[in-house]
C-alpha cells in the first residue's frame, strides 16, 4: 500500500510541476534551471536520514559524502540563481 | 513522543513543499522571480533544520563537516562563475545531484530487512543517479571544451548500448532477488550505470548540448524522486518531480525549437555526418564600420540578433551602448532571442541582463518574425544557425524545418563575424551571400566599439 501511496504523490506532483513550469517565460529559463537544480538538492534531507539509518560505518560515510554533494547543489544553486535574477531589470 | 516529532517533521515538510511551489510560481515573471527564489531557499532551509532536529542522534562531526564543505564549494562556485560559463556550472551541479542520489541509494542497502519494493527503488536511485553523474560530467567536458564537442560515434554503438541496457536489467533483477551489501550484482549496477551515462552523452554533438543539459536536469530531479521512494520521504518525491517536470518541459521546448524529436537529438549524431547538397550562390559583400554607422544613423527600426559568439567576444556591453545610442537617436531597438541561442535555455537573456539590457526589450522569435519586414537593419552578432535561411528553403540542409529568425526579410542585414567559418553545427549559411547582407568582418567587440565611437563624435 505504501508503494501505491507514494506513486500517487509522484503522479500528482509531476502534473503540478508541468502546470507550474509551463508558465515560466523563456527569458527566465536559465534561472529556472539553476533554481530547480537547487531544489533537486533536497536529496540532502534524504542524505541526512540515510547517514543515520544504517548501523554501518560505510553507510555513515556514504551519507556524509551525499550530504556534502547535495549541499553544493543547494547553496550553489540558490546563490547563483539569486545572482542572475538580480540582473534582470525593467526598462525605466 | 517519537510519533509527535514524526508528525511535526512531516507538517514542516508540507510547508517546505508549499514554499517550493510558490517559489516556482513566482518565477512566472521577472518582477517577482527573485523573491520566489528566496522563498524556495527558505523552504529548503526549514526542511534541513527540521530533519537535523529529528535525526538528533546523528554523528554531528560528519554531518556538520559535510554541510560546511558543501556550502563552501557551492558558494565559491556560485560567486566565481562567469555568465558565459553558466551551462557548465549547471551541468556540474546536475552531476553532483545525481551522485548524491546514488550515494543515498547505496547507503540504504546497509539497512537490514529492506522489502523488495525498497530494493527496486534503491536500484532505481543508483541507476538514475549514476547515469546523471557521468552524463553530466561528459556534458560539462563538452561545454567547457575539455572534451571534443563533436559527436562521437563508432560502428556497433547501438548494439553495444543494447547489450549494456540488457546487462543493467539482469544485474538489477539479480540484486533484487538476492539483496546483500556485498552482492557483486550491486557493483555491476553501479559500474554499468556509470558507463551508460557516458555512452548516452558522447554521441551528442556540441550544438545539441542545451537539450542534453535540460534532460539531465530532469534526471537529477527523478533521481531525487527515486531516493524519496527509498526513504519513504514525501518531500523528496514532490520536489524531485517538480524538477523532473521542469527539465522535461525545457527539453521539449528545445527540441521543438530545432524541429527535431528527442530521439533524433539523442541518437542521430547531428552535424557529424550530414553534408548539405545545395550549392550556395552569390557573393560576399563586406562593409566597413564607417559605412555601417551611416546606415544605422538613418535607421528607424533596428533588430539585434545575438548569439553565443557575442558572449565569447564579450561584446554584450558595447552592444548595449550601441542600443542606447540608437535609441537616443530616435530609433526603436529590439533584441530577437531564438530559443536555442546560447548554450542553454534562456542563456542569451541572462547574458544581456548582465549587460543591463532591460528584459522588456528582449523579444522571442515568434513575436519578432512577423515584424521583421519593418526592420531597417537587422544586426546579427555571433549567431549563425538560428538565422540560417536554409532552414526555410533548402530541403537538403540538415537544419531544414528548424524555425529560425527571418533576418533576410529586413531591409539590410549586418552580419558581424570573425571570418567565413560555419556555425557550431558545421552547416553552411547562405545568409552570408544574400543580396541585402553586408558582412562586417573582424572582432565583434571592436567593430561595435568603432560604431559607438562614431555615434559619440
Amino acid at each position: 500500500m505504501e508503494a501505491v501511496y507514494l506513486s500517487f504523490i509522484l503522479m500528482l506532483s509531476i502534473f503540478l510541476g508541468l502546470e507550474l513550469i509551463a508558465k515560466v517565460p523563456a527569458t527566465l529559463h536559465t534561472p529556472l534551471m539553476s533554481g530547480s537544480n537547487a531544489i533537486s538538492g533536497i536529496t540532502v534531507v534524504g542524505a541526512l536520514t540515510a547517514a543515520n539509518q544504517g548501523s554501518s560505518d560505510v553507510a555513515l560515510w556514504l551519507g556524509t559524502a551525499a550530504v556534502a554533494l547535495a549541499t553544493i547543489n543547494v547553496v550553489g544553486g540558490y546563490m547563483v540563481t539569486d545572482r542572475m535574477l538580480a540582473m534582470f531589470k525593467k526598462k525605466d | 513522543m517519537t510519533l509527535n516529532i514524526d508528525l511535526l517533521v512531516n507538517l514542516v515538510y508540507i510547508v517546505s513543499a508549499v514554499l517550493f511551489v510558490f517559489g516556482l510560481k513566482m518565477l512566472g515573471s521577472p518582477a517577482t522571480a527573485r523573491k520566489g527564489n528566496l522563498l524556495s531557499s527558505l523552504g529548503m532551509l526549514i526542511a534541513i533544520v527540521i530533519t537535523l532536529v529529528n535525526e538528533i542522534k546523528l554523528p554531528w562531526e560528519n554531518i556538520v563537516a559535510g554541510l560546511i564543505v558543501g556550502s563552501l564549494i557551492g558558494a565559491f562556485a556560485a560567486r566565481k562563475v562567469e555568465m558565459t560559463g553558466m551551462p557548465e556550472l549547471v551541468a556540474l551541479f546536475n552531476g553532483f545531484g545525481g551522485a548524491s542520489s546514488l550515494l543515498v541509494g547505496l547507503a540504504a542497502v546497509f539497512v537490514a530487512g529492506n522489502t523488495t519494493f525498497t530494493n527496486i527503488t534503491i536500484i532505481l536511485s543508483i541507476l538514475i543517479g549514476g547515469v546523471t553523474l557521468t552524463g553530466s560530467f561528459i556534458a560539462y567536458g563538452k561545454l567547457s571544451e575539455r572534451l571534443p564537442s563533436k559527436a562521437i560515434q563508432f560502428s556497433g554503438q547501438q548494439i553495444f548500448n543494447g547489450v549494456l541496457v540488457l546487462a543493467i536489467i539482469v544485474s538489477a533483477v539479480m540484486f533484487c532477488l538476492q539483496p546483500a551489501v556485498d552482492s557483486p550484482w550491486l557493483i555491476a549496477v553501479i559500474v554499468l550505470s556509470l558507463v551508460f551515462g557516458i555512452m548516452i552523452t558522447i554521441p551528442i554533438g556540441g550544438a545539441d548540448m542545451p537539450v542534453v543539459i535540460a534532460l539531465l536536469n530532469s534526471y537529477s530531479g527523478l533521481a531525487a524522486c527515486a531516493a524519496g521512494f527509498v526513504l519513504n520521504n514525501n518531500l523528496l518525491i514532490v520536489s524531485g518531480s517538480l524538477v523532473g517536470a521542469s527539465g522535461l518541459i525545457l527539453t521539449n521546448i528545445m527540441c521543438k525549437a530545432m524541429n527535431r524529436s528527442l530521439n533524433n537529438v539523442l541518437f542521430s549524431g547531428f552535424g557529424a555526418a550530414k553534408v548539405s547538397s545545395a550549392k550556395i550562390e552569390g557573393e560576399v559583400k563586406p562593409i566597413n564600420p564607417d559605412d555601417a554607422y551611416l546606415i544605422l544613423e538613418a535607421a528607424q527600426n533596428v533588430c539585434i540578433v545575438p548569439g553565443y559568439g557575442m558572449a565569447v567576444a564579450q561584446a554584450q556591453h558595447v552592444v548595449r551602448e550601441l542600443s542606447d545610442h540608437l535609441e537616443s537617436n530616435g530609433c526603436e531597438v529590439s533584441f530577437a532571442i531564438h530559443p536555442v541561442a546560447g548554450r542553454m535555455p534562456g542563456h542569451m537573456n541572462v547574458l544581456l541582463a548582465e549587460a543591463n539590457v532591460p528584459y522588456d526589450q528582449l523579444v522571442e522569435m515568434d513575436e519578432i518574425n512577423p515584424r521583421m519586414s519593418n526592420m531597417d537593419v537587422a544586426i546579427v552578432i555571433g549567431a549563425n544557425d538560428v538565422v540560417n535561411p536554409a532552414a526555410n528553403e533548402d530541403e537538403g540542409s540538415p537544419l531544414y524545418g528548424m524555425p529560425v529568425i527571418n533576418v533576410t526579410e529586413a531591409r539590410t542585414v549586418f552580419v558581424l563575424k570573425r571570418s567565413m567559418g560555419s556555425g557550431f553545427s558545421g552547416v553552411d549559411n547562405p545568409l552570408f551571400f544574400g543580396d541585402n547582407t553586408r558582412m562586417l568582418f573582424g572582432d565583434a567587440k571592436e567593430s561595435i566599439s568603432h560604431i559607438v565611437g562614431e555615434f559619440k563624435s
